[in-house]
């Protein structure tokens, strides 16, 4: 019983100075952002006193609701390009002979040298309208002479998924480095083809890779905003361009902040269901 | 009863391992198949290449009368037994076993009554729900029983299926086999590298080595009669004795020079004529020892002997003995105990002795095979080849 208690309370020290850290660095803040929103602002872009609903109501518009259904669109298409692509890519990754898996797992790690925003840039050169694959897409009569290859939401989608590729690919590729392709065999044993074999048996066993992926593609691409900001134009602008557009244009922080709250819920809301779902199924619930 | 599961000249190479090596084989209908051989001597290659999860390099597999080499596993009618079980983690064991009949697309209710019956037979109706994880190490082995007589294969391919479980639950898994051999009566191909699993278990067997088949026989054909030097030393303990073929006796019988014994009265069933050299293979059990010389016949071998090493094992004695500048090992069978007898020591005089048809002449004798055979314990400073050359 005593040895009991004192475990328990060595795991509370323990767990003191993260939790510590959380609060102080994640939960005040995102707290302070919650009460901002419900703060009338003043005219020189600061917050005035009282409390007022009329930031939230205000969210009751069009043009937010196109852009939140945009932003919602392109986050879930995006998430979805990458897992497509990255599953077969983690599969193939935990299959692949010693030397060429650290070769490629090189080739994905090495764009991270380089500076994000930089790389973001490359691909407006890339998809200039004077640009080569511009030229040849259109010589080849693939797109219209007139038609942008920048500046609209396909755009962004592309390189949301350029950029979040790697981070699909990694857990996918650790779920299926633990696989056991034994399985596989087993089921094709049983009478399952091949795509039966992958689809009811391989997905189902990297099922926790497949989560964590989809967490690491669509919360940060649903908060997106230097993507959007340089590639998207005004037809891929989503809710973090219009929340950057609230503070440093409008100077309207309760604003920014009520659209922050949106964006928060709406990342909430899928992570809760997942934590839920997994405990409700396994016993030990963990994202990783 | 005509061959059902035939491999023809199938050949495969991993690299630079030749697995298996121009191999023939026949298996009959509804017979209990073993493939016996060591560690990386190409029987699961073959076992593979029976499920579909191997192409042979070269060479036909046929499975009743069709040539089912091109054919991938979802379409073979043969299921396997995993060493690991690899049952599925996410599914239970009820889905687990129907997970054959749901690829299948066949009615629920179909697969609802046969999933119950598998249940039974492997008596787990009450463990259904539960998860592989959750099941003890012979559970999971039912359950992998299960799943794969459900598909009702003609052939069940069984690698090494009791490797995982200790030896208690072994010997209940063993007898548990054999009863769903006789009740389902289907074609059972066996891979193992145990002998006692092969011995009792199957109608015949074939003992592999490096690629190929050494000998096809029933148990007690590969026991009594082995043709080669490695299915002598794997099967059993022998011992092993070199010599040449001096003269003729009666037709039926020679005599051979072993060491510097002229006259070794042996069986020849392979004809062979004076000069020939030959290897015998004389199993431990077969040799007597005794204080007294005993009365003996023509046919018998009787020779003196120092005992250089003996293990007592309960109810038997393993001796090891050095006559004519041999080491033999002899096996004793103990039918009644004499308190007043006086055992046989170390360092007794002794004598032993075999019948002519007790050693069996090999075709082929490869030395390294002598490694195989059991060694007495090693004593301090004594070479490590110091047995019968």
């Amino acid at each position: 019983m005593r040895e009991k208690r004192r475990r328990k309370i060595q795991e509370a020290l323990f767990s003191l100075p993260s939790l510590l850290w959380l609060s102080l660095f994640f939960i005040v803040p995102t707290l302070f952002v919650f009460a901002v929103a419900l703060r009338p602002a003043n005219p020189y872009g600061g917050i005035a006193p009282g409390w007022t609903w009329a930031n939230i109501r205000s969210l009751v518009n069009p043009n937010y609701l196109a852009v939140a259904w945009r932003t919602v669109w392109i986050s879930v298409l995006s998430t979805f390009i990458c897992i497509v692509l990255a599953v077969p890519i983690g599969y193939y990754l935990a299959r692949v002979s010693a030397k060429w898996k650290n070769v490629f797992l090189m080739l994905i790690i090495v764009p991270f040298w380089t500076n994000f925003l930089i790389r973001v840039f490359a691909w407006k050169v890339l998809l200039h309208p004077e640009g080569a694959i511009k030229k040849i897409l259109a010589f080849s009569g693939l797109i219209s002479p007139q038609a942008s290859l920048l500046y609209n939401a396909g755009a962004v989608v592309l390189i949301t998924v350029y950029t979040f590729l790697p981070f699909t690919i990694l857990p996918l590729y650790a779920a299926a480095e633990k696989f056991d392709f034994q399985l596989l065999e087993a089921a094709r044993d049983l009478g399952a083809r091949r795509l039966q074999a992958f689809a009811k048996v391989f997905l189902p066993g990297i099922r926790r890779g497949l989560v964590t992926a989809v967490l690491f593609v669509f919360i940060p691409a649903l908060g997106s905003y230097v993507i959007p900001d340089i590639v998207g134009g005004p037809g891929g602008e989503m809710l973090g361009n219009k929340i950057a557009q609230r503070v440093f244009v409008d100077r309207n922080l309760p604003q920014a902040g009520a659209l922050s709250v949106v964006l928060i819920l709406s990342v909430l809301a899928p992570m809760v269901a997942v934590l839920i779902l997994q405990r409700k199924r396994e016993r030990p619930a963990s994202l990783l | 009863m005509s061959e059902f599961l035939e491999f023809r000249n199938v050949s495969k190479r991993f690299g630079t391992i030749q697995a298996v090596d121009s191999v023939s084989l026949e298996i009959k209908k509804g017979e209990f198949f073993s493939l016996l051989g060591p560690s990386g001597c190409g029987k699961t290659t073959m076992l593979r290449l029976a499920a579909g999860f191997e192409h042979p390099d070269a060479g036909r597999v046929i499975l009743d009368g069709e040539d089912i080499t091109d054919l991938p596993p979802n379409k073979r009618k043969v299921n396997t037994i995993f060493q690991s079980y690899a049952l599925f983690p996410h599914l239970t064991v009820w889905e687990n076993i129907a997970f054959g009949l749901r690829v299948a697309k066949r009615t629920k209710r179909d697969i609802e009554t046969e999933v119950e019956t598998m249940l039974r037979l492997i008596r787990m109706g009450d463990q259904a729900h539960k998860k592989p994880d959750q099941l003890s190490g012979g559970q999971k082995q039912r359950v992998a029983i299960a799943r794969a007589l459900i598909n009702k294969p003609q052939v069940l391919l069984l690698d090494e299926p009791l490797a995982a479980l200790d030896l208690k639950l072994r010997q209940r898994m063993l007898i548990e086999l054999d009863m769903i051999h006789d009740q389902v009566g289907i074609t059972f191909l066996y891979v193992t590298h145990d002998q006692g699993e092969a011995m009792s278990l199957s109608d015949r067997i074939a003992v592999m080595d490096s690629g190929r088949i050494e000998q096809v026989g029933s148990p007690a054909e590969i026991y009594e009669t082995p043709r080669t030097s490695f299915v002598a030393a794997f099967i059993g303990d022998t011992n092993f004795l070199e010599g040449e073929v001096t003269s003729l006796v009666d037709g039926e019988y020679c005599q051979v020079r072993i060491a510097d014994i002229p006259d070794v009265i042996c069986f020849n069933d392979k004809t062979m004529k004076p000069g020939n050299p030959v290897y015998l293979s004389i199993r431990p059990e077969k040799i007597h020892i005794s204080r007294d010389r005993p009365e003996g016949t023509r046919l018998q071998n009787i020779l003196p002997a120092v005992v250089e090493d003996m293990i007592y094992l309960g109810s038997t004695t393993k001796y090891w003995v050095r006559t004519h500048g041999l080491r033999v090992q002899v096996l004793r069978q103990h039918f009644r105990f004499f308190l007043d007898e006086k055992p046989i020591r170390w360092n007794d005089d002794v004598w032993i002795w075999w019948h002519g048809d007790d050693g069996f002449m090999l075709d082929r004798f490869c030395a390294g095979d002598e490694h195989l055979v059991s060694r007495p314990p090693q004593k301090v400073g004594e070479s490590e080849d110091d047995g019968p050359s």
